[in-house]
């Protein structure tokens, strides 16, 4: 019988800030619940990002910024992912991101946000119940 | 204390334990070991004998004397208050300079400037990797013109400035100073602190530019041009609290910024200068965490350890040479978004720990910071965390109040020695340098973090309103929002500036410039001259990395 692929995620940073302690954390934690995890290091620019996301072919991208930059990275990278016919990769993000910034960030298709103080085991859940199996 | 007996004390000590154990049948306590997050255990009590073989006048001696365990002045704060310093920087020029105004009216008694991260990284306001950046973090500086902006108003003469500036903290002190210069304020009465503590942007804080050598190179430059022109100059920040916040321990936060220490005082040394030329003004920077007694043992370890080394290992003779002034913020990680409002009274723990250990400088933080920047009105209450610890709680009326406690000196002596060990680990490997380029102290500080989030995630560590005490809300916080305009006012200015410029003149001080790092003089007078000609920031770091290079890290994750 054929192994079941393990999920693959890419961690990344977008924009410019070196606040990686969460990003490790998350990443750490996915790892040990059985996923494949590709972490970008810091200072990634949504194109980067993308093209990373597509020559490692993940199912997740974890985006993590803790400067205020989301409003324009996360969208960014949305917009590429669509640009390239995307639409498969299961978008989530996370760090210091105000509550009323959260629907704009939805609505550019980030699946979920998760600000500080989540349980990296709701990570592991929600990633395990939305990603969409590849092929 | 009176004459006591060891073995006798030791005698009754252990009978106590006895009948102690006895009734934990009945009453248990609440955990079957008591660790702190250095990994120290916790006995159950502390009494003369944990302290009886520390001797007095070598490892505690007297407040303003080596080792400076109690405290690196006399009288402490009964002669002064340590500066109370809040950490502030938004948007554009204009705006942080109303902040500033704002934040001395209030009674604060220091500036601290944040930059944004371009600036921070060496990036002008119109470079591609700016963009969603500009003005987020901190103030976005193009050039001169924007600091001029920035201290309109403000003499430079009668207040300290702190600029949390690290690869290009040349050039912001170059500005600093030009600024200075057009207010008429001689070099010498310049007083303030430049980050500029490269190695722990390698492992914690990310803001690098160029590879550690060049980088080492400048850090030594800005020392011995600063001991020469700017005599009350902090040259250094060396910093523990990045450290702390990237989720180490207390006794890594110590034992990984002296490591750093220890590299920049031998590279000063092999540039040739005197360790008592630039040894008076390293200063540092430390974070104040939860673990309240702690946290105080630690300011002291790291005061008594640094007297040492620089005594010991670097033959320093001035006793300013082994003093560890240094920069307190509370921790910042620790705050939560949940019921924020009790991020007040954590700060304000924090804040006493800072106190009680000897801070020479303190940032409070807002209780809104894990949601977004601090509005006025959450740092208005910050500041006043610290001005009821001075005016209202009088733990500042005595020098090192908690200096005796069995516990805390005990603490103390343990966390000299498990840092010493850590210390000894990094010589062995060749140094803070090559510790990093191995990637060994990233690893060391991740696995800490994890574990810290594991602890919690497992209920063995308590945040409040986090994974106890939890209440159904909606996080609404006033919210400051940086105006996305602050790119487009930055690059307009910029455009204006390359065109009223001299640009020959701008490009005969980067040509210097370029020579002078290609060689081996000391490049601030360059940096100097270029920025006073208005060349930009960006420009000129461009003209720094054609020479040295950029920085690649080693990414590191997993175990």
């Amino acid at each position: 019988m054929e192994e079941t692929r393990k999920i693959r995620v890419l961690a990344a940073k977008p924009g410019l800030d070196g606040h990686d302690r969460g990003i490790k954390v998350v990443a750490t934690a996915l790892m040990e619940a059985g996923m494949e995890v590709i972490y970008t290091g810091i200072r990634q620019t949504p194109q980067q990002i993308v093209e990373a996301a597509i020559q490692e072919d993940v199912d997740v991208i974890g985006l993590s910024i803790l400067s205020g930059a989301h409003d324009y990275h996360f969208p960014k990278v949305m917009e590429l992912l669509k640009e390239r016919g995307i639409t498969d990769i299961l978008v989530i993000g996370g760090g210091i991101i105000p509550e009323e910034d959260i629907p704009a960030l939805k609505a550019s298709g980030i699946k979920e946000i998760f600000g500080p103080g989540t349980s990296t085991k709701d990570i592991v859940k929600f990633i395990q119940e939305n990603v969409k199996p590849k092929g | 204390m009176a004459h006591f007996d060891p073995s006798e004390l030791k005698e009754a000590y252990n009978a106590w334990e006895r009948s102690v154990e006895k009734s934990l049948n009945k009453a248990p306590e609440r955990k079957p070991e008591f660790v702190n997050t250095s990994g120290i255990p916790i006995k159950r009590l502390y009494t003369p004998l944990d302290i009886h073989e520390i001797s007095y006048q070598e490892e505690i001696g007297f407040p303003g004397n080596y080792p400076f365990t109690r405290g690196i002045q006399p009288t402490m704060y009964r002669g002064r208050f340590w500066t109370m310093r809040q950490y502030a920087g938004f948007g554009t020029a204009e705006e942080s300079n109303k902040r500033y105004h704002y934040l001395l009216e209030q009674g604060q008694t220091g500036l601290s400037v944040a930059f944004d991260l371009p600036t921070q990284i060496g990036y002008d306001s119109d470079h591609e990797m700016a963009i969603g950046e500009v003005g987020k973090v901190g103030v976005a500086i193009d050039s001169l013109k924007d600091m001029e902006i920035l201290f309109e108003g403000i003499p430079l003469g009668q207040v300290s400035t702190s600029m949390t500036i690290n690869a290009p903290a040349g050039i912001l002190l170059a500005m600093y100073m030009a600024v200075a210069e057009k207010q008429g304020v001689p070099f010498s009465e310049l007083r303030g602190t430049i980050q500029n503590d490269i190695l722990k942007e390698y492992t914690s804080r990310g803001t690098y530019i160029f590879p550690p050598g060049p980088s080492m190179r400048i850090v030594t430059d800005i020392f011995a041009f600063c001991s020469k022109n700017l005599p009350q100059w902090n040259t250094i920040s060396i910093s523990g609290y990045h450290i702390r916040e990237a989720g180490s321990t207390a006794v890594q936060e110590v034992a990984f910024t002296l490591a750093n220490g220890i590299a920049y005082v031998e590279a000063a040394i092999n540039a040739g200068l005197d360790v008592d030329e630039f040894g008076p003004r390293l200063s540092f920077f430390f974070n104040s965490h939860l673990d309240f007694l702690e946290e105080i043992a630690k300011f002291r370890a790291a005061r008594r350890l640094w007297a040492k080394i620089m005594k010991e290992r670097f033959g320093a003779k001035n006793p300013r040479s082994m003093m560890v002034r240094f920069h307190t913020q509370t921790a910042g990680c620790t705050l939560t978004a949940q019921q924020p409002q009790n991020n007040i009274i954590r700060v304000a723990f924090q804040a006493l720990a800072a106190v009680l250990g000897g801070t020479q400088s303190l940032h409070t933080n807002s209780m809104d910071e894990a949601l977004c920047l601090p509005s006025e009105e959450a740092v208005q209450i910050a500041l006043r965390t610290q001005q009821l610890i001075a005016y209202e709680t009088n733990v500042s009326d005595t020098v090192d109040p908690l200096g005796g406690s069995y516990y805390i000196e005990s603490l103390t002596n343990q966390i000299v020695q498990r840092a010493e060990e850590y210390i000894k680990k990094i010589d062995e490997m060749g140094g803070a340098v090559k510790a990093i380029e191995k990637g060994f102290i990233q690893r060391e500080i991740q696995d800490s973090a994890y574990r810290y989030q594991k602890e919690i995630e497992e209920g063995q560590r308590v945040v409040v309103g986090v994974n106890r005490f939890k209440v159904e809300e909606t996080i609404k916080s006033k919210i400051l929002r940086v105006d996305p305009k602050v790119r487009e006012v930055q690059i307009q200015r910029l455009r204006e500036l390359k065109k009223e410029r001299d640009n020959s003149r701008v490009k005969s001080a980067l040509d210097r410039l370029g020579k002078a790092a290609e060689g081996k003089e000391n490049l601030m007078p360059f940096i100097f001259e270029a920025v006073k000609a208005y060349a930009t920031l960006g420009e000129i770091c461009d003209v720094l990395r054609s020479v040295f290079g950029e920085y690649q890290p080693a990414v590191t994750i997993g175990r």
